[in-house]
């Protein structure tokens, strides 16, 4: 019996490796990362970020007892599987299919988040919110303040997949954080792996205001961790130093986090400088304190996102950055961004900020 | 049309005949049949606040008989090629087929005038191909390549055609297009109907219910058609919809209940449509009854939330085209010989343009920032590197 048991973990193990290394070859724009650091002490076990999120709505589930699961097609699990299992375990009234009816979602979930569950709503593909968009931005983000605080729909979190996958094409790659990020009285996370994901998902939820958690869909099978069994929280608002440096700061969020470590790494081994890698994690709020001190130390700042680059968040890190750090400057901040295209079909590698895009506009600010 | 043709064809009919060399022979075993036409009954309609809905009882003359087989093989031909060019890591993102669903774009066009126009949403293939495009067109469009008829740029949803509005990703928003375009039918007076099609998820969006409303306001020559193929991406209508009679969802739009796997009953109650329409009485909502062999795109098995069996038995017992098939064969409007001829021809064809999709060329990387703006009044794109600029380009020709 055991030994049956350690053939099916070897083979899950063949499997994980075989769908890990499709997706590196799908996704050939970075490489992957891990988070060594651990949030919490004690016991840990191996998930993808996919396995990672569903763990924060089982936690949730189990320990909340107005928390409900709902959005296209969750009742299996939805397309990337996220809640897969969770409505065998909590039931059809607490884990349920919604009709394809993006705006109903989100209104649907801030009527019950005002009324006092904790709804967590799944947008199948961040492409498809703007059916919600409406009621995201003139409903949820609006109704602590114009109910003078009465009528807050805090418990409201709506997570959906984004961001590049190899192949979306117009539809299923864009990364709308920018547009969120416009809107006073909501919050906007986006997670870079697994850890993260836990910890930052189980944070919107209990967030007092609506959350739009933002999940890059290529990290769900491709990022594997040693995630923490038991429940924690990290703060939102806050940004994490992944590597650290004094030539310049690279700041990112989701997957192009990856992308600038591998790009630090290689101005490490071919130019013998060290840079500062930080995870934005949340954008609005975002940690102006983090990403400013570390300008100040470097005077060098590139960020880079994977949307386009006109009014794109890096817009606004790069304003304030140059409003904070003007006098420690030693070159212009450079952003490196999907461009004012349209995403792409055909094009999806050339739109993508790559690792050699952003090593030479970093090679281009240390030469400044 | 399809009041037309019959009646030439028995005119070309009486005509020809005698003055040919065909033999006259009329029995199963001959390799072409000469049966003109036969009388076939349809499934009835089910009617929302009409007091007459399209003829129940229908003629079919061997020439469009053969017509549509032809169209209905084809159809279900191209996805086939499609399928496997997505398990072949040809066809990249997203791949949504039709199999199953082929006679109700079939029937629809059949009756459709040159006029009329199209839109639908993403299962867009065989629509496309029907309107007009040719094979490669389809073809090198889903596999991304400069031949495709959107330049490769739109991929497997995004095709486009004289008349036909495209493919659209996002479900239910080609819809509120399809009322906008019948309002340029309309204001145009070109005679012209528009058909808006959108499937049973799509049905529970917010946007069609303004689109009704705007179409029955100002009475605009648009066809509303709900392809009910029982599920929207993984969940049943039963589970999805408050009501499930979508032909009645209209409310104050008259609605007619369509076997939507009988392609006589599409043509017929489209020709009831485009009469209805242009005759001045406002939109039309028809719901086609019918079932999608596959998964709800190529990354949905499509076996989570129904049975293998379920699939299984629409195939043996509800298939359109072999009941099609069977219909004409049955009543000597062709003959399985000439049947097989077709299906050979199809095949052929769509290997033919398959090899050219698969080889054909991408369009070049400068073409990223190819008509973005009618006019770009900035020179270069935003967010190149400055060692290696991008014009903002127009590659198709501005109208």
């Amino acid at each position: 019996m055991s030994s049956l048991v350690v053939k099916r973990s070897v083979l899950l193990a063949k499997l994980i490796k075989h769908v890990n290394s499709e997706a590196k070859r799908l996704s050939s724009h970075f490489v992957y990362f891990p988070d060594n650091g651990k949030p919490v002490e004690g016991e840990t076990t191996k998930m993808n970020m996919m396995q990672a999120i569903n763990n924060a709505m089982d936690l949730t589930l189990r320990s909340d007892p107005t928390a409900v699961v709902f959005g296209e097609d969750v009742a299996f699990g939805g397309v990337f599987r996220c809640a897969l299992g969770l409505q065998e375990k909590y039931g059809k009234d607490r884990v349920f299919n919604t009709p394809l009816c993006e705006q109903g979602i989100a209104g649907f979930g801030i009527g019950l988040a005002t009324a006092g569950a904790t709804a967590i709503a799944e947008i199948q593909f961040a492409d498809y919110i703007f059916p919600a968009f409406d009621q995201l931005v003139n409903e949820a983000a609006k109704a602590r303040y114009r109910s003078g605080g009465q009528f807050p729909c805090g418990a409201l979190t709506v997570r959906t997949p984004c961001g590049a996958v190899g192949h979306g094409g117009l539809y299923h790659s864009q990364s709308p954080e920018a547009f969120f990020a416009h809107v006073p009285g909501l919050k906007v996370v986006v997670p870079r792996g697994p850890t993260a994901a836990k910890g930052l998902l189980l944070s919107c939820i209990r967030e007092k205001d609506p959350c739009i958690f933002l999940e890059p869909k290529i990290l769900y099978r491709s990022a594997t961790e040693d995630v923490p069994v038991e429940d924690y929280t990290l703060p939102l608002g806050k940004a994490q130093v992944l590597r650290e440096g004094d030539a310049a700061t690279l700041v990112a969020w989701g997957t192009q986090v990856h992308v600038l470590l591998e790009v630090a790494q290689k101005a490490h081994d071919e130019l013998g400088v060290s840079c500062e890698v930080i995870d934005l994690q949340s954008i609005l709020p975002w940690d102006e304190e983090t990403v400013c001190n570390s300008v100040k130390k470097t005077g060098r700042c590139l960020i880079a996102h994977e949307a386009p680059l006109t009014s794109g968040f890096g817009a606004e890190v790069a304003a304030t950055v140059q409003e904070e750090c003007f006098l420690h400057l030693e070159a212009p901040i450079g952003r490196v961004t999907g461009w004012d295209a349209p995403f792409p079909h055909v094009f999806e590698p050339f739109y993508l900020p790559t690792v050699s895009r952003c090593y030479d506009e970093l090679r281009r600010l240390l030469q400044y | 049309m399809s009041k037309i043709i019959p009646s030439a064809a028995k005119l070309l009919a009486t005509n020809t005949i005698p003055k040919s060399a065909v033999p006259i022979v009329s029995t199963s075993t001959a390799k072409y049949s000469t049966k003109k036409e036969a009388t076939f009954e349809i499934k009835p309609y089910k009617l929302h606040k009409l007091e007459k809905g399209p003829a129940t009882s229908v003629i079919l003359t061997a020439e469009d008989a053969i017509n549509i087989y032809e169209k209905l093989a084809m159809l279900r031909r191209i996805e086939t090629s499609a399928g496997n060019l997505y398990k072949e890591k040809i066809i990249r993102g997203f791949c949504h087929l039709y199999s199953g669903q082929e006679a109700i774009a079939v029937g629809m066009r059949t009756a459709m005038r040159d006029v009329d126009s199209v839109i639908t949403a993403y299962r867009c293939h065989g629509w496309t191909h029907l309107m007009g495009v040719d094979l490669v067109g389809v073809l090198a469009e889903l596999t991304g390549r400069k031949s495709g008829c959107s330049r490769g740029k739109g991929g497997s949803m995004h095709l486009y055609g004289r008349n036909f509005y495209g493919g659209n990703g996002i479900v239910g928003a080609q819809v509120p297009l399809g009322a906008g375009i019948a309002f340029a039918h309309k204001y145009n007076d070109d005679g012209g109907v528009n058909f808006a099609l959108y499937g049973d998820g799509a049905a529970n969006q917010g946007q069609l219910f303004e689109a009704y409303n705007m179409a029955k306001l100002w009475n605009l020559p648009c066809v509303f058609v709900c392809e009910n193929n029982g599920y929207g991406m993984g969940t049943s209508i039963e589970r999805s919809s408050a009501s499930t009679d979508y032909y009645s969802r209209g409310d104050f739009i008259p609605g007619i209940w369509v076997d939507g796997m009988d392609v006589l009953a599409t043509r017929e109650a489209t020709q009831f449509a485009i009469d209805y329409c242009t005759s001045g009485k406002g939109p039309l909502l028809l719901e086609m009854e019918t079932y999608r062999y596959s998964g709800h795109s190529m990354s949905d098995p499509g076996t989570s939330y129904r049975t293998r069996d379920e699939v299984q038995e629409v195939r043996q017992t509800r298939d359109p085209i072999t009941s099609f098939k069977e219909k004409i064969i049955t009543y000597e409007l062709a003959t399985p010989d000439q049947l097989k001829e077709i299906d050979t021809r199809v095949r052929k064809e769509v290997d033919e343009a398959t090899k050219i999709a698969k080889s054909d060329s991408e369009i070049g990387p400068e073409e990223l920032a190819a008509d973005i703006y009618y006019n770009n009044l900035e020179p270069e794109i935003r967010g190149v590197s400055p060692d290696s600029p991008l014009q903002h380009i127009e590659v198709s020709a501005r109208n």
